[in-house]
């Protein structure tokens, strides 16, 4: 009973270790683990932007920075490949200073595999200071917001602009973001605006935004890494996501096995406890 | 021997798919890096392995590269509204003549925002402070405004509305047989549960926050089962802020395998 009671006095970089092996393992040895049926709210995404007709117009809220980027990238690059394949319109726009410099990093890794243009399949107009304002903003006229995309190109000269003028014109926004801004897109954008909306969010903050779902505010939700990863095997090229899934998954069961120790631990030692103070 | 699978179409079929295999992912832009390239990116890993050394101990190189984050956020930030909202909605404006747009005419209102920025900043003279209340009385009067109608909506309306649901399900009149009778099927009886669920949830847990009459008899009660539906809703979190830290952790490791060791490590010394 001593001898488990000493799991609670274990060194807490015994767990650390064991974590960054656990990650560590799939990447080296290819280690695969089943994928799951993806989730209704994943699949709801997927299969509005299907329906899609070619020229439709997909807005990209790239709402994160480089913090954000293990969860968010891989959804950015599955939604621009979709979108590519479909030859959808992409339109990224961005609230978050860093935004921008993310949406150039996913275009460029998609781009080539389908020879999309910028200009003419594809825009990036950048970051632009206010939130609530550009939100608000954009229903009135999205040229009054962003007269110029992030190159100073100004929007009449762009093809893949021309007729977008107001959210009316757009199919559907995603908004893949680390912070508080799909609030925002879904309290001015949605409900002012009703324009239709997806989120792409951190796992930390699926909780507080699946009753957007629910109530039927959202079309869909990627939630975290795993949300990428289904997105991925649904366009049909497993990429980054899929691959930190298997990571995932080794980690999550090292932390039940630690949450267990713990647990034994704690009954071992109120039990010792009990034990001693019995003898006494 | 064995062939690779083809991948499943989600399309068609939903189903479970194994993980096909994939091929390691490599950054097509760092195959050929030119120095700068090189120095950042062996920059990026020495910073990362700073910060992962705090796990061990708290340290100098820690602290040195949580510094050169906190710098480096704040010089890009002032630099990105400079160029974002200073020079474009501000300067460019009044003096169109310095913009590289032609023929563009002085747009003399924006002068008005410049002055309630400029009041904002008094806070920072004790005896003009005072100049603040204004701009700060329009940005909450803005904010509350435009906020309140849309922000009830989305949080509060239709989140009533959510969990208004139907507990009765009817066959539809096109069934031969016994159509308008009450539908028993799978389906109908699960969504009637889910919909009891999310009642008696919603119930309880608001009758936990219930605190003008104490927490004995019926209201004993469901406060308990509120509890309850707390802690599944806590779980949840707890769960998904485990995958959410974890996937930081898988960012850093591929960035340090595919990145670094591939293009830094084995690129430089091959």
């Amino acid at each position: 009973m001593q001898t488990l009671a000493r799991l609670l006095t274990i060194d807490r970089r015994w767990i650390f270790l064991f974590i960054g092996l656990a990650v560590l393992v799939p990447f080296l040895t290819g280690l695969k683990f089943l994928q799951g049926t993806p989730t209704p709210a994943t699949l709801a995404v997927f299969n509005y932007i299907d329906q899609l007709p070619p020229g439709s117009v997909v807005a990209i809220g790239f709402d994160y920075g480089p913090a954000g980027m293990p969860e968010m990238h891989p959804m950015a690059m599955a939604i621009i490949r979709q979108c590519f394949q479909r030859h959808l319109r992409v339109v990224a726009l961005t609230i978050h200073p860093q935004g921008p410099l993310m949406a150039e990093a996913a275009f460029n890794r998609v781009r080539g595999d389908y020879k999309a243009k910028y200009g003419q399949d594809y825009v990036n107009l950048g970051f632009k200071p206010g939130g609530q304002a550009v939100i608000l903003g954009i229903g009135s006229g999205i040229r009054n917001v962003y007269p110029t995309d992030m190159r100073g190109t100004p929007l009449s000269a762009l093809p893949v602009m021309r007729g977008v003028r107001t959210y009316d014109d757009i199919a559907i926004l995603i908004d893949l973001a680390t912070g508080n801004a799909p609030g925002a897109w879904i309290a001015f954008g949605h409900q002012r605006f009703k324009v239709k909306m997806a989120i792409g969010i951190t796992a930390v903050m699926a909780t507080d935004f699946y009753v957007y779902y629910q109530t039927g505010q959202l079309v869909g939700i990627l939630n975290g890494m795993r949300g990428a990863a289904e997105y991925e095997n649904l366009v049909k090229h497993p990429d980054v996501g899929v691959l930190g899934m298997s990571s995932q998954s080794v980690a999550h069961l090292v932390i039940i096995v630690f949450v267990l120790l713990g647990n034994i631990g704690y009954f071992a030692s109120r039990a010792h406890r009990r034990k001693q103070g019995g003898m006494a | 021997m064995r062939t690779s699978r083809p991948p499943r179409d989600f399309r068609r079929s939903p189903r479970h798919s194994w993980l096909w295999h994939t091929p390691m992912p490599t950054s097509d832009t760092l195959t050929t890096l030119t120095s700068p390239q090189m120095i950042g990116l062996w920059l990026q890993a020495v910073l990362t392995f700073a910060i992962l050394s705090f796990l061990i101990k708290d340290n100098a190189f820690y602290k040195f590269a949580e510094h050169i984050f906190v710098g480096v956020s704040a010089g890009y930030g002032v630099v990105l509204v400079w160029h974002e909202a200073v020079l474009p909605i501000m300067l460019y404006r009044i003096f169109p003549q310095l913009s590289a747009e032609q023929g563009a005419l002085p747009d003399y209102w924006v002068i008005v925002p410049i002055v309630l920025g400029l009041m904002m900043i008094s806070r920072f003279v004790p005896k003009l402070a005072w100049m603040s209340r204004w701009p700060m009385a329009f940005v909450v009067g803005y904010a509350a405004g435009s906020s309140i109608p849309s922000v009830v909506q989305a949080n509060i309306l239709q989140q009533i509305q959510g969990t208004i649901k139907p507990l009765v399900y009817y066959r539809p009149c096109v069934l031969v047989e016994s159509p308008g009778a009450i539908d028993l099927s799978w389906v109908a009886t699960s969504t009637v549960l889910n919909s009891l669920l999310l009642i008696v949830g919603v119930v309880c847990t608001l009758s936990y926050f219930y605190f003008s009459l104490e927490h004995k008899r019926m209201l004993g009660v469901t406060s308990r089962i509120g509890i309850w539906f707390l802690m599944a809703a806590f779980g949840a979190g707890f769960g998904n802020t485990v995958m959410a830290r974890i996937s930081l952790l898988i960012g850093r490791v591929q960035f340090l395998l595919y990145d670094w060791w591939q293009h830094g490590v084995i690129g430089l010394f091959r």
